[in-house]
């Protein structure tokens, strides 16, 4: 008898006393029913204040953020990345290529065949994201065209990440989830990297990029506070 | 379980050493008073915090009780996307696993993700015997690995720890294993991180694999997820060429959408942010992106034991958060080595005895580790009654009963000889030690009344028989005292903050 095997009967004689009605769900008929009876979203807003809370829990979780209207866009990064000193700068295939307009430093492709030494040679990764959620200040990336492969925004310590508002902008977790595709690799990016293994005092930078940086674009047409 | 802990004294005993650890208890006592008002003001700007709860619980217990259907759900999305799936019905064979998928890649040297499941089952240990030497990457886990030492908490393994005491681990240590602490390293957590950061950067860039175990497991999609703060998991999930997950059989949920429940629950819980740093999702192997192969080990070692168990079953919802260690005043005080398990605090006090079985004198001890207070029932995201299992196992504990071992049913005897009671009196020698301990326990005892049996059971029945167990009074000696002495108030003074 394989291993598996001995797992499975050991389960189903565990649970040989539960009667296995396979009701709605399939639970056995002693499970408590499930009631998704919690909030989708936690309090009304309007999609402004979703962006504004998405800024300030970003902020909190000690995060910049920058805003701008698309066409200032290309100077901001530009601009970021100047003051961060940054000589080389690695960038996913479909990323806006407009976005890099006045980039100075040497930009970088993602590329299959780039080792991790080579990325740790790297200042600083722009990006896009997938979805960004206000309530926990929270990006989503998957690995979509703008976003490249999980390592880009992992191994430089600095990372640009723009988020399209208010297109982008969830309010919560559960609205966050319809909207991404399982298959993909996702990566969930709650400010920068942090411990509190020391004395459970929190330090922010431990292994992922010590600096993140995210730019709340607003979508062409739709007005802007201007860079900053 | 194997030996991590192998000899270590029952839990009295190890307890009467570490609450004489003045420098320990300091240290816990922070910390643990950190974390608990950090929790407290992350769940309560969650209005509907009691229906996640439930839905948590819920999710848990219906998933459990079809645990079969899901896991062949889950193999099978696994396999569909490109992943291997292994089954390892005891801690050996998951090591035996393990050891066998790392030769097979020729590296000698593997980095690890933070997994209590890895800890569970001894892997370094058993690794190191087959010349492999596996690299701890969080920051708490370097910590303990470099010191030799045991972790004694589930999310700040660390916790008993300084930073002191962490810096002269750093100096004293790091050039051991790869690039040695930077001159001057001064206590400052940052500058102590900054050196973790740049020792252990070396070893990302080198890994040729990595191990995990992982926070879920989706049946319907085949995903994994791995929740962490430091950046770390996700260089072992991405960087390394193989990626060997050892997760236990329990950590399933059915659909992608479950997640929206957990992700809410877990990092408030544990860490008391909104959301935690990083969370990693994936599902089998991506071309180009992350590993090439990708392997789950799922493990039982226990765990069909455990659920076989009508009342104790309910401890496999646990999500590892660790909220209920940071609010047990006898965790507080005792310590997380104290009970001799990678599972510390309230819920090892549940969780050891039934992985291994009640096996010997630790295991016998732990459901007696306890004051009943019920704080560790009130902070658990999944709801387990934690309270309501310890009782049941010091039920099985002085009358033995049905239980389950390896998959076969067995009947426990009674603790041998006077050893039950014998536990029980230690824990109570230890409790009247610790007045706050004490108290609380009383209150419980109190305000359980309507539950008190009328005669004993077990051995003391006979002696119950022709006698009218003692009625506990409704208020205890202690409350009455504090309640009546200033003569003004009638209110009793209790809080929770009041556990010294």
């Amino acid at each position: 008898m394989s291993s598996r095997d001995v797992v499975l009967a050991r389960v189903r004689r565990a649970l040989a006393e539960v009667p296995r009605d396979g009701g709605p769900g399939g639970a056995g008929a002693g499970a408590p029913p499930l009631v998704r009876d919690y909030r989708r979203v936690h309090g009304a807003r309007t999609t402004a204040e979703t962006v504004e809370l998405l800024a300030e829990n970003l902020a909190e979780y000690r995060a910049s953020v920058h805003r701008s209207d698309a066409a200032g866009l290309p100077a901001l990064i530009g601009r970021l990345l100047a003051e961060r000193g940054a000589r080389r700068v690695v960038v996913p295939r479909g990323l806006e290529p407009g976005w890099l307009a006045e980039v100075r430093a040497e930009v970088v492709e993602d590329r299959a065949e780039q080792t991790a030494r080579e990325l740790d040679a790297v200042d600083s990764v722009v990006t896009g994201c997938a979805v960004a959620i206000a309530e926990t200040g929270t990006l989503v990336l998957d690995a979509g065209p703008d976003q490249g492969r999980r390592r880009i925004t992992l191994v430089p310590d600095h990372h640009v990440c723009v988020v399209r508002v208010p297109g982008q902008v969830v309010g919560s977790v559960p609205e966050a989830l319809p909207r991404l595709v399982p298959g993909r690799p996702l990566t969930w990016i709650s400010g920068p990297s942090a411990t509190s293994d020391i004395e459970l005092d929190r330090v922010e930078g431990v292994h992922g990029p010590r600096t993140l940086e995210v730019v709340l674009v607003e979508a062409a047409g739709a007005g802007g506070a201007g860079g900053g | 379980m194997t030996g991590t802990y192998l000899g270590m004294p029952a839990f009295p005993r190890a307890a009467a050493g570490s609450t004489r650890d003045a420098r320990l208890r300091a240290n816990l006592t922070h910390a643990t008073h950190t974390i608990r008002d950090k929790r407290a003001r992350a769940v309560a700007e969650l209005d509907d915090w009691a229906q996640l709860r439930a839905a948590g619980a819920a999710v848990k217990d219906r998933t459990l009780l079809r645990l079969d259907r899901y896991l062949e759900q889950l193999e099978a999305a696994v396999v569909a996307a490109g992943g291997r799936v292994h089954w390892a019905a005891d801690a050996a064979e998951a090591n035996r696993i393990v050891t066998e998928l790392v030769r097979e890649t020729g590296e000698r040297e593997v980095v690890k993700v933070k997994s209590m499941a890895t800890q569970e089952i001894g892997l370094n240990e058993a690794l190191e015997q087959a010349g492999i030497r596996a690299y701890e990457t969080d920051l708490a886990e370097l910590i303990v690995q470099l010191g030799e030492d045991l972790p004694s908490h589930i999310l700040v393994p660390a916790i008993h720890r300084n930073r002191a005491e962490i810096r002269d681990i750093f100096r004293r240590e790091m050039g051991r294993w790869g690039r040695p602490a930077p001159e001057g390293l001064s206590d400052a957590p940052a500058e102590l991180a900054e050196a973790a950061r740049l020792h252990l950067r070396e070893k990302f860039l080198a890994a040729k694999v990595g191990i995990s175990g992982a926070n879920f497991m989706v049946a319907e999609t085949g995903t994994l997820v791995v929740v962490e703060s430091e950046g770390n998991g996700r260089m072992c999930l991405t960087l390394p060429e193989t990626l060997i997950s050892v997760v236990g059989i329990e950590k399933v949920v059915p659909t992608w959408q479950d997640l929206e429940i957990f992700l809410q629950l877990l990092p408030r819980s544990s860490t008391a942010e909104r959301m935690n740093p990083y969370t990693s999702t994936w599902t089998g192997t991506v071309d180009g992106d992350g590993p090439r192969t990708f392997h789950l080990v799922l493990l039982d070692n226990g765990r069909t034991d455990t659920l076989a168990d009508s009342v104790g079953r309910q401890a496999l919802r646990c999500i590892r958060c660790s909220a209920c260690l940071n609010v047990c005043p006898v965790y507080e005080r005792a310590g997380g080595h104290a009970y001799g398990s990678p599972y510390p605090g309230p819920i090892g006090a549940i969780l050891t005895p039934q992985l291994r079985g009640l096996a010997g004198p630790l295991e016998e001890s732990l459901p007696y580790a306890s004051s009943l207070c019920g704080a560790c029932y009130e902070v658990c995201p999944v709801a387990i009654d934690i309270p309501e299992v310890l009782v049941h196992l010091r039920e099985r504990v002085v009358e033995g009963g049905p239980g389950v071992r390896r998959g076969a049913r067995v009947v426990l005897k009674p603790a041998k000889g006077h050893a039950a009671e014998r536990a029980a009196m230690r824990a109570a020698a230890w409790a009247f030690d610790h007045p706050g301990v004490l108290r609380r326990g009383m209150r419980l005892a109190a305000r359980t009344r309507g539950l008190h049996p009328r005669r004993l059971p077990g051995p003391g029945r006979a002696w119950s028989q022709d006698r009218d167990l003692p009625v506990v009074p409704p208020e205890s000696f202690r409350d009455w005292w504090r309640r009546t002495r200033g003569g003004s108030s009638g209110q009793p003074s209790r809080g929770e903050g009041d556990a010294g």
